[in-house]
């Protein structure tokens, strides 16, 4: 137990506001393996966000502890890549220039570390952007450098808030497909907040189901396809047999009413 | 990094370039008549001087005027109240920018700092500043200190409002994203909010620029024995109206300038935007 690479333990937490206190997290608890990608879905403001900026060190839980490689975050920890739903692209800064600046801040900005994110950026298909500004790229182009800015400063973990609910469907589709490659390749453990049921199921190694504010964990699914040698990219796994069945539980335990 | 991947050369439709020859006309044809416009104001003017349709003592004429820049040219007068002025406007102006941005700063790093003095700032800005003039050129002395703490009075409050305002409204998500990277304060002010408010410093300035020169007229207007609102003064006084449009016409040709300065400054800092 104690090997587990993330260990989220009996999280909780409470905002305060002058007129009124809301209780967001009940006693979270959850692991996640090394080389593991787990989504987390749940009723809109339930609390994913909050839990992904306490296991990042940007806002502390009222109680619980979060462990990565069995040290406990305290504060702000530079080993967690986090992304956000909109790219944060800074307009005036060239698409080369917005992937360095992790590296920029942290002082890592030796050639070594360059010629690497040089490389993420040919691999992934912006070779010919690099020198471009944000405003010249396409919403998918845009995303795909927010996660390259992310990977640059080469984080032991990845958390993603709703990485493509910016993007319409089809590039949603198309750059899921490659950051699910990309995270793949690059061997990175993940955890993904969605509100896509089937974008949790088809990118994803487990789901974890939260219940309406305060969350609390309902259920993980592992999920299983037959399809699934992990290789296969989230379009394909779409396909697999049991995909349904895991699409109608999760939808039923997320108890979403149209009336509400 | 940037000059080698100038994107290849494209080639236009016919259409397209159709329509930039369109635009380009279009364009040359605001600044002719811009030109003309004030072509065919100067000719009536000079013609009412001239036929007595209006009494040329109350209103000059373009003739004399010009005579009159040019003889002030000739005689050096020209160069000395101009440079007189537009030192005390450029003090004024980089005085008021550099410390209001500062002042911006610190309040920006401090919520404490801003939430205690945020309510006298307003206060200090709805103040009569020109009205304060005399008071003001008691204190700092009456002579070219005075003009340009009056100036100064007059851009720095709104220098600091407008700057801080300008950093408060910098995307929360965007200086978390650097918090994520492990960025300290100075980094989240050197890499994010500074740069995202470029564009609110620039309008600044530009009303600054303004604000420096009426500051600085003020301040001539009430102690000064040089300078362009000296001239101006003078000319009023011995009811000389061409020296008054003199005046007039050096000093708008000189905010021009420093406004085409302030673009020229907007246009290196912003050439991301086009
Ligand atoms: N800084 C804050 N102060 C007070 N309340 C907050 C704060 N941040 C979040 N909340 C509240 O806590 C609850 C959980 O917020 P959170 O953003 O984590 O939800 P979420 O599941 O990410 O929502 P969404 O699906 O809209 O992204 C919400 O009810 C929200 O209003
Ligand atoms: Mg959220």
């Amino acid at each position: 137990m104690e090997n587990k690479f993330v260990q989220i333990k009996d999280i909780s937490k409470i905002y305060h506001t002058l007129d009124d206190e809301t209780e967001a997290l009940k006693n979270i608890s959850f692991d996640v393996d090394r080389g593991e990608i787990l989504s987390i879905v749940g009723p809109s403001g339930c609390g994913k966000s909050t839990i992904l900026s306490i296991i990042a060190g940007l806002i502390k839980p009222s109680s619980g502890e979060v462990f990565i490689n069995n040290k406990r975050i305290e504060d702000m920890n530079k080993n967690i890549g986090y992304m956000f739903q909109s790219d944060h692209l800074f307009p005036w800064r060239t698409i080369m220039e917005n992937v360095l600046i992790g590296l920029e801040i942290q002082k890592k900005l030796d050639k070594e570390n360059v010629d690497r994110v040089t490389k993420l950026l040919n691999t992934y298909g912006l070779k010919d952007f690099k020198n471009h500004y944000p405003s010249q790229l396409s919403g998918g182009m845009k995303q795909r450098v927010a996660l390259i800015r992310t990977l640059a400063i080469e984080p032991q973990l990845l958390l993603l808030d709703e990485p493509f609910s910016a993007l319409d469907y089809q590039s949603r589709l198309a750059v899921s497909n490659d950051i699910s490659a990309i995270l793949k390749k690059e061997k990175k453990t993940a955890i993904m907040v969605t509100h896509d049921i089937a974008e949790a199921i088809s990118m994803s190694d487990r789901v974890l189901v939260l219940s309406k504010r305060p969350a609390i964990v309902k259920t993980i699914y592992e999920i299983e396809l037959t399809c699934s040698d992990r290789k296969n990219t989230p379009l394909k796994r779409r396909e697999a047999p049991e995909f349904r069945h895991y699409f109608n539980k999760i939808w039923k335990e997320l108890d979403i009413h149209v009336e509400e | 990094m940037l000059k080698s991947n100038q994107v290849e050369e494209k080639k236009y439709s016919p259409e397209h370039i159709q329509y930039l020859k369109y635009m380009k006309r279009k364009n040359t044809m605001v600044q002719l008549s811009q030109i003309a416009l004030l072509v065919l104001i100067l000719f009536l003017w000079e013609l009412s001087a001239n036929l007595n349709w209006i009494d040329p003592f109350f209103i000059s004429k373009p003739s004399a005027i010009m005579n009159l820049i040019n003889q002030f040219i000739k005689d050096g007068s020209l160069l000395l109240h101009t440079s007189i002025s537009v030192y005390e406007v450029l003090m004024g102006f980089v005085i008021g920018t550099i410390l209001g941005t500062l002042i911006a700063i610190l309040l920006w790093s401090s919520e404490f700092a801003a939430k205690v003095l945020y309510p006298y700032l307003v206060v200090l800005n709805a103040l009569p500043k020109i009205a304060l003039g005399p008071i003001i050129i008691i204190w700092a002395g009456a002579g070219t200190s005075g003009i340009i703490v009056t100036a100064l009075s007059i851009s720095l409050i709104v220098t600091i409002m407008a700057t801080f305002n300008g950093f408060k409204e910098v995307d929360e998500e965007k200086i978390k994203m650097l918090q994520t990277f492990g960025a300290n304060k100075f980094q989240i002010l050197q890499k994010v909010v500074l740069p995202a408010t470029i564009p609110t410093m620039i309008n600044t300035m530009k009303i600054n620029i303004g604000m420096s020169w009426v500051g600085v007229i003020v301040g001539e207007f009430l102690v000064s024995k040089a300078g362009l609102g000296y001239l101006i003064v003078y000319g009023g006084q011995v009811f000389r109206l061409d020296i008054v449009m003199a005046g007039v016409i050096v000093l708008s040709i000189a905010t021009v300038i420093m406004y085409k300065l302030i673009s020229i400054l907007e246009n290196t800092l912003l050439k991301w935007r086009q």
